[in-house]
């Protein structure tokens, strides 16, 4: 199993060479051949779950060759539990997705898979460029051609933007390997190397900046966030399911992979920043939802106010905050992506999206009416489904840091059960008004089964989420140690670990009482002096005076809990 | 034997008089083959560069001047000896076709093609400033009776007046630069007037001297404010000529360049780096611009290649040993990726129909998917996405860019390259998105396919695994007056 994940990253474009080769009036043998394809993609890429292990800090499944020695690039992958997890939701959407299309079609979508999955497994700099260029271009595709009205403007856009991002992004990389090389005296673009360098503030502050555009167009936060809309209205239902799924993810993985190891000093100073973006993203985004008319784009904008959350979660800068921000990326992967299935098929029975088009589907649509409820339910946070878990981290990672903060993500979370509640209303309840939709078939049974995965992970992550977060412990310990070692060096102390079972009775107690997240649940509401936060009227609880003090001002001043006075 | 010429200097040259010769016998087979035998001449055209690549083999390794310093035969010069032959083939396996259609006699065409090779190999050798301008000449007088070939077609005919007055003109300023030189060193070998520079203060009449020569160079690379001609020839020439010109006349300027330069004047650095930091600069901006708004495949490709020309004057402005191999590097990729997007409008020439306009591309990826498939390659290339070996090209630049410590003009670099993407993309949107039209049939033949096959595979191959050019690159960028570079700086 040395080369699991190159047999992982390389099936699709091998389907996708094979279906090069077969005649396209063959329609049979093409649609059998990608669906297999992305069948056994999907399979293939489970023993990652399994054999993934947990307790182990370093990446895994390492492969490494020589590539372009002269510059020190190498082929070199390697996953932790983070990326681990990101690569099985591609492969399961990539495996949704694909619908019944024409060869090209295919083809594309195969080629795209394999540039998500080598973006998230490459360990050096200049093959993880590589394959997240890669993804450019097929993705034009999907959405050039096969979109609706105005795909092309759409697809020319989203082209543009993402790439005016990556080429500063590939800057970034260039300013890093040579400062690496002036002070290792090795060229090399090994990003495990670069996690324990230890830049020039000033240089860090440059680097960020690069990055963070490459980033912050991908995930897309609140100025760039302009191409999405655009983009997913366009995308034929299997581009904006990849879109929302993994694609954007892309920007997220990027922050956590790159950005917050490898600059932690730029990153700590640029908190301000990006939670100011991601709260007006939370709150624009939302607004803007309550106020389409088009039902894939209001799907898509409550893309940019999910993605805002996790970003904030992100940018809390604790592992709680961190590890809710991973895993409401998975959650939005599941959520939105079936949201953007759920729209699809309607808009394959009928050709339109507009929401007032439909009303009442729940009495002709039983079934799907109950998918779209579970997953509607999921995307705003209901106890008990996925979503919930994620806000909840997410909400406390940054309460700890801000209340005021925390008070504008919760509005969020409000505003998006009104969005997403008024579209269920608007489109499933009532009488049926418009004739064409009297005689609308519920969902058949392939497409049920297309559905079953994301129910059953979407319940699942909801009810039981432990092994996921103890998979997810050691990349988040891995981006903390670098980021805000404080929290580490607390967490060995287990000085504070007093008041766990008062804190700890959360939905998540028992099961997740194992991993570093539910440790830190326990022992982060202390005081400096040990106390338990609730009791204490220290310097702990006053941490949260507001957005406009820095955090890292603010922890210089009071103290953020745990860090040694 | 003329004093101070040996023997030896004869066997050092023998690629240049394998070169020669084989001209020669093109010239005759034309007279001696009966009429209509384009395609034959066109066979002993690349035999004839394919004996003056194999007689390059046993060169690999020398590193000698020849003939009293007229011209140096290194690794320098012997990369870029390599991309004049090929691009000189691929233009040979794209005429033959072309000639047919239009009905040209191919006898004299392949001759000049051939001359106009020996005077860009006879550029890059050159480290004298007497032998660089007979090769720029050589090379020069070919693409003016090249440029104007298809007799009957009035475009053509005005494509070779301009270029043939401009030049003319342009050569005159590089010429009065060259004297001034000259005059100022007492040398015209380049290597011996480094060292008169060297230690010296900077002379108003060296910065003349310093100012013409760009001027000249930067006509025949159209760098802006330069690059007037580039459009209007580029349109009018015979297209595999376009090719040739864009890819070999291109290359040669940059090497014959980088021998002035960093051989001749590496004390003034720091004055030609500001100027052509500037040329840079507004040429790949300029170029850019230009081509938003072309609708004519070849003049959209004009103002590319301008553009291109911008991007490669980075690693001049880097001026050290990775901004010169940075610029090999991508001097050869661009042979690729140019040439076969030429190959590709060359393959939608019919006796009715052009075939450069964009709308002739309409629904192309119906019509011929592989050629449609390879144009969407070039596109990708020329516009730098991974993973081809445009990518690695500009790869190289930036990063010759960030490491002299030039930031800016790397961004200015990594922007102008995404705004080119706009308009490359264009062309991909006409072949995959656009309806077919009553356009032009593909007319594929065996030469073409070759030549379209060898483009497409080297685009990719060097943009997947590119660590041979990589490391040829590396090592033909430190014979180029290793001293000189390391050396530079006053």
């Amino acid at each position: 199993m040395n080369h699991l994940l190159s047999f992982i990253l390389f099936t699709p474009l091998v389907g996708a060479l094979i279906l090069l080769l077969v005649n396209s009036r063959n329609e049979d043998a093409i649609r059998w051949i990608a669906n297999l394809v992305a069948f056994v993609g999907f399979v293939i890429s489970i023993p990652l779950w399994f054999l993934y292990n947990p307790q182990n800090a370093d990446f895994q499944f390492v492969e490494r060759a020589t590539w372009i020695p002269s510059i020190g690039a190498e082929y070199f992958l390697g996953v932790d539990g983070f990326s681990t997890l990101l690569i099985l939701l591609t492969t399961l959407s990539a495996w949704t997705a694909i619908t019944e299309r024409v060869k090209e079609f295919y083809i594309f979508l195969l080629v795209l898979q394999t540039g998500m999955l080598g973006a998230f497994m490459s360990l050096d700099f200049l093959l993880f460029f590589l394959f997240w260029e890669v993804m450019l271009v097929p993705m034009y595709f999907l959405i050039g051609i096969w979109g609706s009205d105005n795909r092309l403007y759409s697809a020319i856009k989203f082209f543009l933007y993402t790439l005016v991002g990556s080429v500063v992004m590939l800057l970034g990389i260039l300013a890093l390997y040579f400062h690496n090389h002036t002070v290792s005296g090795v060229y090399s673009f090994d990003v495990t190397l670069f996690h324990k360098l230890n830049l020039p503030y000033n240089l860090q502050w440059w680097i960020f900046l690069a990055f963070f555009l490459g980033f912050a167009i991908k995930v897309p936060m609140f100025p760039f966030h302009t191409w999405l809309p655009d983009a997913h209205t366009d995308a034929p239902t299997a581009g904006s399911v990849i879109l929302a799924a993994v694609l954007l993810k892309m920007g997220t993985y990027g922050f956590i992979r790159f950005s917050l190891p490898i600059l932690p000093d730029a990153s700590r100073q640029f908190v301000p920043m990006i939670v100011v973006l991601s709260i007006i993203g939370i709150v624009y985004g939302a607004l803007v939802a309550l106020a389409q008319k088009d039902w894939k784009r209001l799907v898509a904008y409550s893309s940019v106010s999910h993605m805002a959350l996790v970003m904030l979660g992100m940018f809390a800068l604790n592992p709680v905050g961190i590890t809710g921000s991973i895993f409401q990326q998975l959650n939005h992967g599941i959520s939105t992506g079936a949201l953007f299935l759920i729209v699809g098929i309607v808009y394959e029975r009928r050709h339109t999206r507009e929401i007032s088009e439909y009303g009442g589907l729940s009495k002709v649509m039983p079934v799907y009416a109950a998918v779209f409820l579970i997953m509607t339910l999921s995307s705003i946070g209901l106890p008990a489904l996925n979503g919930f878990i994620g806000e909840f981290l997410i909400l406390q990672g940054i309460f700890v840091v801000s209340k005021v903060w925390a008070a504008f993500a919760a509005s969020g979370v409000v505003l998006g059960a009104a969005y997403m509640l008024y579209l269920y209303q608007r489109t499933m309840f009532g009488k049926i008004e418009n004739p064409k939709n009297e005689r609308l078939l519920d969902l058949s049974h392939r497409e049920f089964a297309t559905f079953a995965p994301l129910l059953v992970l979407a319940v699942w992550m909801g009810l039981y989420p432990a092994p996921f977060l103890r998979r997810l412990d050691s990349s988040v310990q891995h981006v903390i140690a670098r980021v805000s070692p404080e929290y580490i060096q607390k967490n060995a102390a287990a000085d504070c670990a007093a008041p766990a079972p008062a804190l700890a009775a959360t939905p998540t107690d028992a099961t997740v009482a194992a991993n570093g997240a539910a440790a830190f649940l326990a022992t982060l509401p202390c005081g400096p002096d040990g106390r338990p936060l609730a009791a204490s009227t220290g310097p702990g609880t006053t941490s949260g005076t507001g957005a406009d003090i820095p955090p890292s001002a603010s922890a210089g001043q009071t103290g953020r809990p745990g860090e040694p006075r | 034997m003329p004093p101070g010429i040996t023997f030896g200097d004869f066997y050092n040259i023998l690629p240049e008089l394998v070169l020669t010769a084989g001209s020669l016998v093109v010239l005759i087979a034309d007279v001696l083959l009966p009429r209509r035998s384009g395609g034959w001449l066109a066979w002993i055209t690349l035999i004839v560069i394919g004996a003056t690549l194999a007689s390059l083999v046993p060169f690999r390794e020398t590193r000698v001047e020849v003939a009293n310093g007229l011209i140096a035969v290194d690794q320098f010069a012997l990369f870029f000896k390599v991309v004049f032959l090929g691009a000189a083939a691929l233009t040979v396996l794209m005429s033959v076709r072309y000639l047919e259609i239009e009905g040209a006699s191919p006898g004299e065409y392949y001759f000049l093609i051939l001359c106009a090779t020996l005077g860009m190999m006879i550029m890059a050798g050159g480290i004298d400033l007497i032998t660089i301008f007979i090769g720029l000449e050589t090379m020069a007088v070919s693409f003016y009776i090249l440029a104007g070939f298809i007799k009957p077609n009035q475009r053509s005919n005005e494509a070779a007046v301009k270029y043939f007055l401009l030049g003319a003109f342009s050569l005159g300023i590089l010429l009065y630069g060259m004297s001034l030189m000259y005059g100022l060193s007492g040398t015209t070998n380049l290597r011996v007037m480094a060292m008169t520079f060297a230690g010296q203060e900077s002379d108003p009449r060296l910065i003349l001297a310093v100012m013409l020569v760009a001027a000249g160079v930067g006509f025949k690379i159209a760098a802006v404010p330069f690059h007037m001609w580039a459009p209007d020839v580029y349109e009018g020439a015979p297209t595999p000529i376009t090719a040739f010109l864009s890819v070999g006349s291109t290359a040669a300027s940059f090497a014959m360049l980088l021998r002035i330069f960093l051989e001749g004047l590496p004390s003034m650095k720091p004055e030609w780096r500001v100027l052509f930091e500037g040329l840079a600069i507004v040429t790949m901006t300029v170029g850019n611009l230009a081509a938003l708004t072309q609708s004519n495949l070849k003049r959209m490709l004009a103002y590319s290649s301008i553009a291109h020309a911008g991007y490669v004057l980075i690693g001049v402005v880097a001026g050290t040993p990775r901004g010169v191999a940075a610029m090999l590097i991508y001097v050869l990729v661009y042979a690729f990726m140019q040439l076969g997007a030429f190959i590709v409008i060359v393959l939608m020439r019919r006796q009715d129909i052009v075939g450069d306009e964009l709308k002739d591309f309409s629904g192309l990826h119906v019509r011929h998917p592989f050629a449609a498939f390879a144009m969407l390659m070039f596109m990708l290339s020329l516009g730098g996405i991974p993973p081809t070996a445009g990518f690695m090209g500009k790869f190289w630049l930036f990063g010759a860019a960030i490491d002299a410590g030039y930031v800016w003009l790397a961004v200015i670099g990594v922007l102008n390259s995404a705004i080119s993407l706009y308009y490359y993309i264009r062309i991909v949107v006409f072949m995959y998105v656009k309806k077919e039209t009553a356009g032009s049939e593909p007319t594929m033949s065996p030469a073409l396919g070759i030549a379209l096959a060898v483009a497409v595979i080297a685009t990719i191959a060097l943009g997947v695994y590119p660590r041979l050019l990589f490391e040829l690159a590396e090592a033909s960028a430190r014979t180029l007056g290793a001293a000189a570079i390391t050396t530079a700086i006053r």
